[in-house]
């Protein structure tokens, strides 16, 4: 029964997480058109919500074009790494009391190791596409990515100091009376930056960056493998907005409602933040990032710990 | 820091915004009477083709949409044997509205051009002529030129003097 109930659990992730993953494009489009004075799709079907399916159809029936100078498997195996590390980091993310692939004691590192591999995709694909914009954006990616995960993880360790655990079950349970984001203020905003640029979503999108890059480490790519970093990156977008969720804004906890549904709404609600985002923000250059990350974010990160740490001893 | 803030308010506030989008089968959109659209061939006032196959148009066209091949009726008039446009090459410039030195060609308000088979974009001369005179009312390329046709000979045009006679030029 036991195990039964687990693979019920696996499947529903994964079918709830990739849903919702093809659902954003829509959600996307016309968010991005209510901020910018139109409609978006709203033709096929209630809503424009089949422009989904259509979207489907289309890339799936694309061709499926794989450049004669790339070089071959790696070329392949890049877009999947992105979904399966994404998709690996969903099984620690406790959705709601029970509902969790896995409550690993080390949830919080698994993510972040997890979050970690994914830039192995992106420079992967850069790299076997041979092709010099390509390759521009997944040294950029790798710049990038290495740069904000150093503080990615630091950020975290206020909450963990508070939680007192790296299993993310006992940090959600551990904002029963207060949600991390508080006490945590500086660190909600430096992971939600981290995020951000985890994710290569605007206005961090350097790796791809359209106007200078054509379309940066997937320029070669087409059909589902181009989907497949679509694909890969809207989970991102999820996984991002469940993490902040669970460790800033206490998951699943709320009044009335079950706890599922509260977690669904504390994510959906940041997904539309992450929109906004790249509906009002123009891209920095590249050394504006990058200086920001090393000068900016890393020391405000390592005060956050340092203050967080001294606090939580003082009064303990 | 701010602005950036500032930026993500004002952005939002865009969502309360009225939509600029016109939802376009339910809801037409005003066009301009100058508006590039869709190309007919027009007719004098008095019902004649206007075009006089000079192939102008067909050398302006950017895209080599426009094909016609040039006849002569029986009093010398010129006129289009037949005149071809490939509406799914064109690019509504109004090049060939502009070189035309008859106001034959005129391009008109409506785009509502959409076909099921590529070949049906490609109109003919019945697909293109119209009865009237279109955007120029009451102008008549055979009236005003110095060509003989029949029915009018050399001088008889409007504001045109008579032919001066040669032999009287002497000095
Ligand atoms: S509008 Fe331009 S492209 Fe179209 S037929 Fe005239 S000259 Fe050619
Ligand atoms: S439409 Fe005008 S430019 Fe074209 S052939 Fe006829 S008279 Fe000449």
């Amino acid at each position: 029964m036991n195990g039964l109930y687990q693979l019920a659990v696996v499947f529903g992730v994964l079918v709830v997480a990739l849903t919702i993953a093809a659902g954003l494009i829509w959600l996307e489009r016309r968010l991005l058109a209510l901020w910018q004075d139109r409609y978006g799709p709203n033709r096929v079907g209630p809503f424009g919500l089949f422009q989904v399916l259509a979207d489907m159809i289309k890339i799936f029936t694309k061709e499926d074009w794989t450049a004669p100078f790339a070089d071959k498997a790696t070329f392949i195996l890049a877009p999947a790494i992105i979904v399966v590390t994404v998709l690996l980091s969903f099984a620690v993310v406790p959705f709601a009391p029970g509902i969790v692939v896995a409550d690993l004691d080390i949830g919080l590192l698994f993510f972040l190791g997890m979050s970690s591999l994914g830039v192995y995709s992106v420079v992967l694909a850069g790299w076997s596409s041979d092709n010099k914009y390509s390759l521009l954006g997944g040294m950029r990616a790798a710049a990038q990515m290495l740069s904000y995960e150093v503080f990615m993880g630091l950020s975290l360790m206020g909450v963990v100091v508070l939680a007192g655990s790296f299993s993310l079950t006992a940090i959600v349970e551990a904002q029963r009376n207060l949600w991390f984001v508080v006490p945590q203020f500086l660190g909600f905003l430096l992971f939600m930056i981290a995020g951000i640029a985890e994710t290569r979503r605007l206005p961090f999108d350097l790796p791809e960056a359209e106007s200078e890059l054509i379309a940066g480490y997937h320029a070669e790519y087409s059909g589902m493998k181009f989907g497949m970093f679509f694909v890969g990156e809207y989970l991102g977008i999820i996984l991002i907005s469940s993490m902040i969720t669970v460790l800033f804004f206490g998951g699943w906890l709320g009044p009335v409602l079950p706890g599922i549904v509260w977690f669904l709404i504390k994510v959906f609600f940041f997904i539309a933040f992450f929109i906004l985002l790249r509906a009002a923000l123009p891209r920095p250059r590249f050394d504006q990032l990058m200086s920001w990350g090393w000068k900016v974010m890393l020391p405000l990160t390592l005060a956050n710990v340092l203050v967080t740490g001294a606090l939580v001893l003082a009064f303990a | 820091m701010l602005s950036v803030l500032r930026t993500i308010w004002e952005v939002f506030l865009h969502a309360f915004r009225k939509r600029v989008t016109i939802q376009f089968p339910e809801e037409k959109p005003r066009l301009p009477p100058r508006y590039r659209g869709r190309i007919i061939l027009s007719r004098d006032p008095d019902g004649g083709e206007r075009c006089v196959a000079c192939y102008l148009c067909a050398v302006a066209c950017p895209v080599d949409c426009i094909a016609l091949q040039a006849t002569e009726d029986s009093t010398g008039r010129r006129y289009p044997e037949f005149f071809r446009i490939n509406f799914s090459r064109c690019i509504f410039c109004g090049f060939c509205e502009e070189a035309c030195p008859t106001y034959a060609i005129q391009l008109i308000p409506d785009f509502y051009m959409s076909e099921y088979k590529r070949q049906n974009l490609v109109y003919e001369k019945e697909d293109l002529l119209i009865s009237g005179p279109g955007k120029y009312e009451g102008y008549n390329y055979w009236k005003v030129a110095g060509v003989k046709i029949g029915g009018k000979d050399k001088g008889e045009a409007e504001r045109e003097a008579p032919p001066v006679d040669l032999q009287s030029l002497l000095p």
